[in-house]
């Protein structure tokens, strides 16, 4: 992670249609590529979420609850930046992060949330998250999550 | 000379979507994420969108036959719905859902009935209105969608 400059941030890849507000890295110019994994029930979100990403350059994997990311963990797979959906069957987001923290996982772990109430996100907060955002992710959001992510490495 | 009447046509039908309420933001935003490498980004994520919704129509239309309503399952599925309706910017049928979950949390069996058919109501209107967006940009031949004006 070292290896990314905070120049590589306003990478050559633009954004369609010139919009020169959200510019992202570039895998160009990484010299290792960040990895993102998203823990999300939802299909539509997780289509969305993973275009997000792959715009950005990063190499994304998807699972569907909780669980599916203790497991993928487990098997001792390593992640930049975890998105992780609050509400999902099997394994919720604040319970699967506490378990991720417990197995020592590092990794940036930023909760994507439909909820805005503020007991809600202490919660989830509380489970070990780095940030939060609220639901829909937004390309701008997704930019400055991940200027943190740079910034602090 | 077809083709810029066409992709006029194209922005206007866009235009009128988000100036009549049907669309907000969030649809803008899943534009920006379509490109050349990705060109259908956004009718793939309406398709999906609509496949997963009717499912969840289906569910719920099952749920409410039941007596009594089972209104924590029927919110969990109209959380579903709601949470796919706001990213992709479908604004009418996202606030049908949340006066359908408002019911719910009331126990009102009545508004439940009476907002789900909103729900499908709102639902079936957009599909009409993004399947002829949708041909529209293809006669156009657009490799991109219209530019963002409001």
């Amino acid at each position: 992670m070292k290896s990314i400059a905070n120049e590589d941030l306003i990478g050559s890849k633009s954004m369609p249609h010139g919009n020169d507000v959200c510019q992202g890295p570039s895998s160009h110019s990484l010299n290792k590529k960040v990895t993102a994994l998203v823990v999300e029930d939802n299909v539509v979100n997780q289509m969305i979420h993973k275009r997000l990403l792959s715009n950005l350059g990063i190499e994304t994997q998807v699972v569907e609850n909780g669980k599916e990311a203790v497991d993928l963990h487990h098997s001792g797979a390593v992640f930049d930046l975890i998105l992780m959906d609050m509400e999902m069957p099997i394994m919720n987001g604040p319970e699967a992060t506490r378990v991720l923290r417990a197995m020592g996982v590092r990794s940036k772990i930023v909760g994507v949330t439909a909820y805005s109430g503020d007991y809600e996100k202490r919660v989830f907060m509380d489970a070990g998250l780095d940030d939060y955002y609220e639901k829909p992710l937004t390309m701008a959001k997704l930019v400055s999550l991940l200027q943190e992510l740079v910034d602090n490495n | 000379m077809e083709g810029s009447h066409l992709q006029r046509q194209m922005a206007c039908m866009r235009k009128s979507l988000f100036d009549q309420g049907f669309l907000d933001e969030q649809f803008i935003q899943l534009e920006e994420l379509q490109d050349d490498a990705n060109p259908n980004f956004v009718e793939e994520v309406v398709t999906l969108f609509y496949r997963d919704s009717t499912r969840l129509i289906l569910n719920v239309d099952q749920a409410l036959e039941k007596v009594p309503l089972d209104f924590t399952k029927l919110d969990n599925y109209m959380h579903q719905f709601k949470g796919s309706s706001s990213s992709i910017g479908a604004a009418k049928v996202k606030n049908e859902c949340t006066q359908f979950k408002e019911c719910c949390k009331a126990g009102n069996a009545e508004g439940c009935m009476r907002s789900f058919q909103q729900v499908k109501k709102e639902h079936a209107a957009l599909r009409k209105k993004l399947e002829a967006y949708f041909q529209l940009a293809r006669q156009a031949g657009t490799g991109e969608t219209a530019s963002r004006s409001k």
